[in-house]
């Protein structure tokens, strides 16, 4: 892998961005010994606003902590979209939300408009758990770390009695990168 | 409870004497009230803790012989919370002026009163901030004079007890430093009160007080209290226009059944403890 | 045995470290961006049998901070820019009582209420001045997670061997950022506590100023009844105006702590045996540095890092030998120029140059590696 890869999560407070994040980093860092760093960064609000949490994930010590060449970012409002698109890395991958994100007129890098929240509302029956089918897409993508630990990173920590429910979800995003590969 | 013979000397720490009160002061007869009730509870001097502010009053635990804290001007309430929480086997005191209790350690004192913490406030309320040259403190009666109210005060005063008694206080007491004997029974049944007990105490501070609200002797002033002084069962029958000027004493409130905070704190960490 | 390897947060593991450094008492208020501190704490301390309190202010915290030391209790408390300015008073009591306990600071922009959940590295200077009078503190800059577990711990053990306060600055991006956290066992670590003075209690006097050696705290209600106060006192603890006594009690606040600095002293190296620039940076900007001499290196320019984790006392000695040798020092920090005031003293024939970058961001690799280009070019 690359000496810095560096993701991004983006949408408003509530949407349980920081939770993606640190799942991601949990997984590279603790099941699969690499060195990860999360940050965050959020305006007073506790919801609404523009939110996000990053992810550095490296083989070699990570010095500075935040994404400054965004290889994966994701985004779930169109706000944090044109807020935090700017430092997404020419290469790097965009996803976002189909109904969320509607003008897409500041894209950069690769980007793909997708159905996270249809699929959330279709195959779980509510939008809970939308960070979770980002984290998979993230993941399937990048294949950053490998489908099992970043599973067990998720198990840890989901309240007892939802394990199924994010799982599936889990597995929501997985499919969805999935069609991307195969589309790209 | 007692077990040996009252003795001054045994609790003073002699070798810090003479004290900075200025004579005629009041603040020696509550000091002398405050060992003699100490030694009616029984409580040893190594279970005993003393802090203070700061103020003329404040100086009171460096001339007793317990564990004393000397804190900063209006934290003697949570030094003393700390070690409270820290050691609840210790009784602890704090001894605090007027200005330092209420004015600059206010939220200390309202904060204290509202968790119901087992320990006892003793106010030296003397209206005025003697130690600084007598400014006014938010004690000082209205119309009265001092060094920052040349003119005559107009802003309304605190009464200790009230405000003691609205913020959660579970005791509430006041004498003064003339009903001596009085006072020393009002503090056995603070320090035996198990929650926050407060004790105002009005004391004569006619240097700084007196002086300019034509009291100028101590005796002028010994008068006051002994004049204004209403037990609370009197007060009950008189007027407002009678009561004006005036100051309730006697034991003026007390409550056994609300929750003290440092058993409650231990009370739920036996319920949560890892094994 | 295999090692307990955790994510967490620095503030967790400031959290973490407390507890293993065996906190017995904490109390705070809450602000951010330390709250977490005291959120974790909340929940870790009462199931160990020990007091967490939220108290009425920030001012309050630290006084039931030093009541609780004052009783044996290992004690911290938490807070961040308005928080810490409202502590002062109390920072220099426990300075002249001397009352071992660790104060975090978790920085953020000031002055005022300045930037809430932004970082800064602005209250350097005032964890060694902020609190009025003559006095000597220690004060800690970790760089990351796993050093501020590590770090808090060795806070509690220099609290409690020289009976100060003891700063610990981290600040919001070190608070808030997660990585991997090396949990140590107890048996691997020095753990100093608190203890009972070696002689009976009537020869006890809770200070001295002449033996040059810290004398041990008593813990209130053990039998060894002195006085306390914030007044100039002798070594009896009692209060004192003799003109001997004042200077000896002012001498002692800065010689137990300056006469100590070999023991109290940490800094690491980086790169530093053939750097023509030398760069002093510390807590998360040291991050930055690192990289940035990384990029410099492979642009053949010789840069080497010198980073003190213990920032009060200042590495007065070391800046003063590196000086003799390296002539560009370059000083980027996160507030409008406060460690280079330092640098600038200590150092001896050196050009220093400062990197001030204010606007709540961390500062970047790449403006310090535009920095060191210029400061080559100089």
């Amino acid at each position: 892998m690359s000496d810095r890869i560096e993701f991004r999560f983006s949408g408003s407070g509530g949407q349980g961005l920081i939770l993606a994040g640190i799942i991601l980093a949990d997984a590279a860092a603790i099941y699969e010994n690499k060195n990860a760093v999360q940050t965050q960064s959020y305006g007073p609000e506790a919801r609404g606003g523009s939110s996000k949490s990053e992810v550095i994930i490296s083989d070699k010590p990570i010095e500075y902590p935040k994404a400054t060449k965004v290889d994966y970012m994701v985004s779930l409002t169109q706000e944090s979209f044109n807020k935090y698109i700017n430092d997404v890395n020419d290469n790097g991958i965009v996803i976002a939300d189909k109904e969320l994100v509607t003008d897409l007129s500041k894209a950069k890098g690769k980007l793909f408009a997708i159905d996270m929240v249809k699929s959330a509302r279709e195959e779980l029956g509510k939008l809970l758990g939308l960070n979770i089918i980002a984290l998979g897409v993230l993941v399937e993508l990048s294949g950053v770390v490998s489908h099992e630990s970043i599973e067990k990173a998720l198990m840890k920590r989901v309240p007892k009695g939802f394990e199924d429910y994010n799982k599936k979800a889990l597995e929501i995003g997985f499919r969805l990168g999935k069609e991307i590969k195969n589309n790209k | 409870m007692i077990k040996t013979k009252f003795d001054y000397d045994y609790y003073l720490r002699k070798n810090t004497l003479p004290h900075i009160w200025c004579p005629g002061c009041g603040d020696g007869i509550i000091l002398k009230a405050l060992l003699r009730a100490i030694h009616k509870c029984g409580y040893s001097k190594d279970e005993v803790v003393i802090t203070s502010g700061i103020g003329c009053a404040s100086r009171l635990p460096g001339y007793v012989d317990f564990n004393t804290i000397h804190t900063t001007h209006g934290r003697a309430l949570t030094f003393a919370i700390g070690i409270k929480m820290y050691k609840p086997r210790l009784k602890v005191i704090t001894i605090s002026g007027d200005g330092d209790a209420l004015a600059i350690g206010g939220n200390h004192f309202i904060h204290a009163a509202r968790r119901n913490i087992d320990m006892t406030l003793i106010v030296f309320n003397n209206y005025t901030y003697g130690m600084t040259g007598g400014q006014y403190s938010p004690t000082q009666p209205l119309d009265s004079y001092s060094t920052t109210t040349p003119f005559g005060n107009i802003e309304s005063p605190f009464d200790v007890c009230n405000l003691a008694q609205a913020a959660g206080a579970t005791w509430v007491g006041r004498s003064t430093s003339y009903h001596a004997v009085q006072l020393e029974k009002f503090m056995v049944n603070a320090l035996s009160h198990t929650g926050f007990s407060v004790l105002d105490v009005i004391t004569n501070c006619h240097i700084s007080y007196g002086r300019r609200n034509k009291m100028k002797s101590p005796v002028d002033m010994v008068k006051y209290q002994k004049e204004k002084a209403v037990p609370a069962r009197s007060a009950e029958n008189m007027s407002n226009e009678e009561l004006m000027g005036r100051f309730k004493t006697g034991i003026l409130f007390e409550k056994t059944d609300k929750p003290e905070f440092s058993s409650e704190y231990y009370k739920k960490l036996e319920s949560i403890k890892i094994k | 045995m295999s090692k307990d390897i955790k994510l967490m947060q620095g503030n967790e593991a400031i959290a973490e470290g407390a507890v293993i450094a065996g906190c017995d008492f904490f109390a705070g208020y809450p602000i951010t961006p330390s709250s977490e501190v005291a959120e974790i704490l909340s929940n870790k301390l009462p199931k160990l049998g020990k007091v967490f309190l939220q108290m009425e202010d920030e001012i309050a915290a630290l006084g039931a901070v030093l009541g609780a030391a004052l009783g044996g209790a290992k004690a911290i408390t938490a807070s961040s820019g308005p928080g810490i300015s409202l502590k002062q008073e109390h920072i220099g009591y426990a300075s002249m009582c001397e009352i071992p306990c660790v104060i975090i600071n978790v920085m953020r922009g000031g002055p005022s209420t300045g930037l809430p959940t932004l970082p800064a590295q602005s209250d350097i200077m005032q964890a060694r001045w902020g609190t009025h009078g003559d006095h000597a503190i220690i004060a800690i800059t970790p760089s990351g997670v796993n050093e501020s577990l590590y770090e808090t711990i060795r806070a509690f053990n220099l609290a409690v061997k020289y009976r100060t306060p003891v700063m610990l600055l981290t600040d919001e991006i070190i608070g808030h950022m997660r990585e991997k956290v090396v949990i140590p066992s107890k048996d691997e670590l020095e753990i100093i506590d608190v203890k009972l003075p070696d002689v009976p209690a009537e020869k006890y006097n809770p200070y001295n100023f002449t033996s040059g050696k810290v004398t041990p705290l008593a813990p209130m209600g053990e039998g060894y009844r002195y006085h306390v106060t914030g007044l100039i006192h002798g070594e009896t603890g009692f209060p004192s105006q003799k003109i001997d006594v004042i200077q000896n009690a002012e001498n002692w606040l800065i010689d137990k702590i300056y006469k100590n600095i070999k023991d109290i002293e940490k800094f690491e190296e980086f790169m530093l045996e053939d750097a023509e620039i030398l760069i002093v940076a510390y807590g998360s900007t040291s991050r930055s540095a690192r990289q940035a001499i990384m990029m410099a290196r492979a642009a053949g320019i010789k840069v080497g890092m010198f980073r003190p984790i213990t920032i009060w006392p200042f590495p007065e000695e070391q800046i003063l030998n590196l000086s003799k040798k390296i002539k560009k020092i370059l000083v980027p920090e996160m507030n409008m120029g406060q460690v280079i005031l330092e640098v600038q003293r200590n150092s001896c024939g050196a050009k220093v140059y400062g990197l001030n970058i204010v606007n709540g961001e961390p500062i970047t690799p790449d403006q310090i590696f535009s920095k060191i280009k210029d400061v080559s070019q100089l």
